[in-house]
């Protein structure tokens, strides 16, 4: 894991200060709240319905089991003993005050951690995949890219104050995990023919209002370059993003009303100026001292098969199940990636309690070299357990409410706060994930389903990814009552597609049976082994709208 | 300012965030902060409604006691004020989620 060096932990420290004299002049009436608003989103304070909210970074999603520890205690005594993960693997407590949350941030610098950049307009944390390091076909640890961008991007003065906020993703397998396509920008690391790594640049993708798949701006730009392309696509943005209307602020708008075409000119424009001026040229000894702090764990040398497993799963079935789904090929013989599921039955997606969080590091520690992910669809990963060990942890996670065996099937639903506790929500997203879970509870009826991602948002804004699930929710105001928008199609990995809107909203005492209704029309028509995607890809929205409806 | 009532609402109720702890409160007659509706005062009609308004916005600037300051739509029944919609009934008796802390657990019968 990257360790801070001195300017990291200086800078870090540096604002905490700077942020705890702000709170005090705030709270004694020196800082009018117009004149604080700004410095308190830049340190990840919202006001949410109930209380304020602090979003905490997690750098690409990467965990050591002394932060989590932390995150814990702090979980248990500023707020009220959970936390929620987010889709950009971050960490939201809904109810610190304000007046705390300066001593909340210097915790969080004892470990490394901060909220910087978890809010305003500039460049977010950078996510990543959550099986970087651990997957078998990955061309290099995006991690490492990851933290040269954090670096690059941490307090950047010429990005700090952006048209809109900006999201980048790395994937570094061909398999996207990180849903590349809809961010501003997504970087998928590729090999040429020559063997040498670079970086397919995507931009102008996003969710929101006007969700856009991204276009390709570069095809393979250098790894000494990549700092200088994304300096130039930043500046493009920056220059000619509409600053006009909020709603047209973000890039995808930009690269949609120009074309793909006149931003690569653009882009390319830019990028011979940064590249003359060479002080972008990312030094290789650079990223061979960041590389070292990624370096795998040591493995031991084992083989994968291991007739233990075998046995326990014979006979605790809960096992088996969970073996089935919430296990992926490791590089290394004799491990595995163990994915943890944050998505019990009737619960919050997300949510983890300081008790789990304290279990989840602890078994990190154990068995897995003290590292934790968090993925993008609001779970958490080991990404080195040693598949001999794979029972105990499973007891283990299970004996702590973490061994839903979902991952990846209908109940593993991303979902953001939505109404219960989101300003800008207009319905709400949890309760009806949580309704959704209940109706699709029996395993065996999810293991029949198979793959099946089933997003929910509360709002526009779709921070619950409903564009790109294969079924979405978009949750609705009609007069103070709320109403369920639902789409079809959607993928986030590397075959993105935006969904289909299926027909007229549904009220939230129809959504389930409405969702229920989609999931037999899909099993009805689906051909041998085809998912959800692929049934719909091939028979369209016509049968669904058709049958939906009719039944209504 | 928020909107967060309707044009002809009859009866609406001033509500903010406490600038400390971002804690959902109403204006009460005394001009004291509640965290309990049942203590908020109800103004009926548009021109009583905007000096309600108008005294809850003092508490904000300059006194400095509360942020985001609006008025929103209540119904006066027989089991008290309730609020009109989805969003102020949440703000009001919690998320309608971890029914086991906070105001949901405490608040018995306000989320259906």
């Amino acid at each position: 894991m990257y360790r801070y060096d001195e300017f990291d932990q200086q800078l870090v420290n540096e604002r905490v200060a700077q942020f705890r004299d702000q709170v005090t002049r705030r709270l004694a009436g020196e800082l009018s709240e117009d004149e604080f608003k700004m410095s308190r989103l830049m340190n990840g304070v919202y006001l949410q319905l109930h209380s304020y909210m602090l979003r905490i970074a997690i750098p690409y999603g990467t965990l050591s089991s002394r932060q989590v520890h932390k995150l814990a205690d702090i979980t248990r005594k500023y707020d009220k003993g959970y936390g929620h993960f987010t889709t950009r693997q971050n960490l939201q407590l809904n109810w610190p005050a304000l007046k705390d949350i300066p001593d909340l941030l210097a915790e969080l610098a004892s470990v490394e951690m901060h909220c910087i950049q978890t809010s305003g307009n500039c460049i977010r944390n950078t996510t990543s995949d959550h099986h970087a390091g651990a997957a078998p076909d990955e061309l290099e640890d995006p991690r490492v890219i990851c933290e040269v961008i954090r670096q690059w991007s941490t307090f950047h003065p010429e990005f700090s104050f952006l048209p809109r906020k900006f999201k980048i993703a790395v994937s570094a397998t061909e398999h996207d995990r990180a849903a590349i396509r809809v961010h501003d920008i997504g970087i998928q690391i590729v090999k040429n023919a020559a063997g040498e790594i670079g970086y397919e640049v995507w931009a102008g993708g996003g969710l929101g209002r006007t969700p856009i798949i991204g276009k390709k701006v570069g095809d393979f730009v250098p790894r000494e370059d990549l700092l200088a392309f994304l300096e130039s696509v930043l500046r493009v943005y920056n220059m000619f993003g509409r600053r006009d209307n909020l709603y047209k602020s973000r890039i995808k708008i930009l690269v949609h009303e120009v074309g793909a075409d006149e931003i690569r000119r653009q882009v390319a424009a830019e990028f011979k100026e940064v590249k003359a001026r060479g002080t972008l040229q990312l030094p290789e000894e650079e990223v061979a001292r960041i590389r070292k702090y990624f370096a795998p764990p040591e493995f031991e040398t084992l083989s994968d098969d291991v007739p233990e497993i075998n046995a326990a799963a014979a006979k605790d079935k809960g096992f088996a199940d969970w073996l089935k789904s919430n296990i992926s090929a490791h590089k290394q013989p004799g491990y595995t990636i163990v994915n943890i599921s944050l998505k019990p039955v009737g619960l919050t997606p997300g949510d983890c309690s300081a008790d789990q969080m304290d279990v989840v590091a602890d078994i990190a520690e154990k068995y897995a070299f003290s590292e934790i992910r968090v993925a993008h669809e609001q779970n958490l990963c080991l990404a080195h357990v040693r598949r001999k060990d794979l029972y105990e942890v499973y007891t283990a996670l299970k004996a702590a409410d973490l061994g839903t065996p979902n991952i990846g099937l209908i109940t593993d639903q991303i979902a953001c706060p939505g109404l219960d506790y989101c300003n800008l929500a207009n319905a709400r997203s949890i309760a009806i994930a949580q309704r959704l879970s209940e109706r699709f509870q029996d395993i065996e009826f999810q293991q029949k389903i198979g793959r099946l991602h089933l997003n929910t948002s509360g709002c526009i804004n779709a921070c619950g990814h409903h564009h790109v699930g294969h079924i979405g929710i978009l949750g609705v105001d009609k007069k103070g009552v709320e109403y369920y928008q639902v789409t079809l199609g959607g993928a986030a990995d590397e075959t993105a597609a935006i969904g289909d809107i299926v027909g007229p909203a549904f009220t939230e005492g129809e959504i389930v049976d409405a969702i229920d209704t989609i999931v037999k029309i899909y099993l009805d028509l689906r051909q041998g082994d085809e998912i959800f995607i692929d049934t719909y890809r091939r028979v369209g929205v016509q049968p669904f709208k058709d049958k939906l409806y009719a039944a209504h | 300012m928020a909107q967060h009532s309707r044009k002809g609402a009859q009866f609406q109720a001033v509500t903010a965030n406490r600038l400390l702890d971002g804690i959902v409160v109403y204006l009460t007659k005394n001009d004291d902060w509640s965290e309990s509706l049942q203590d908020a005062e109800v103004a009926e009609g548009k021109e009583a409604a905007d000096a309600l308004l108008a005294r809850g916005a003092l508490f904000f600037e300059p006194k400095n006691l509360v942020i985001d300051v609006y008025l929103f739509e209540v119904e006066q029944t027989d089991a008290g004020i309730r609020a009109s919609s989805v969003r102020e009934i949440i703000r009001q008796a919690g998320p309608t989620v971890r029914k086991d802390l906070g105001k949901q657990a405490e608040l018995d019968g306000v989320h259906a």
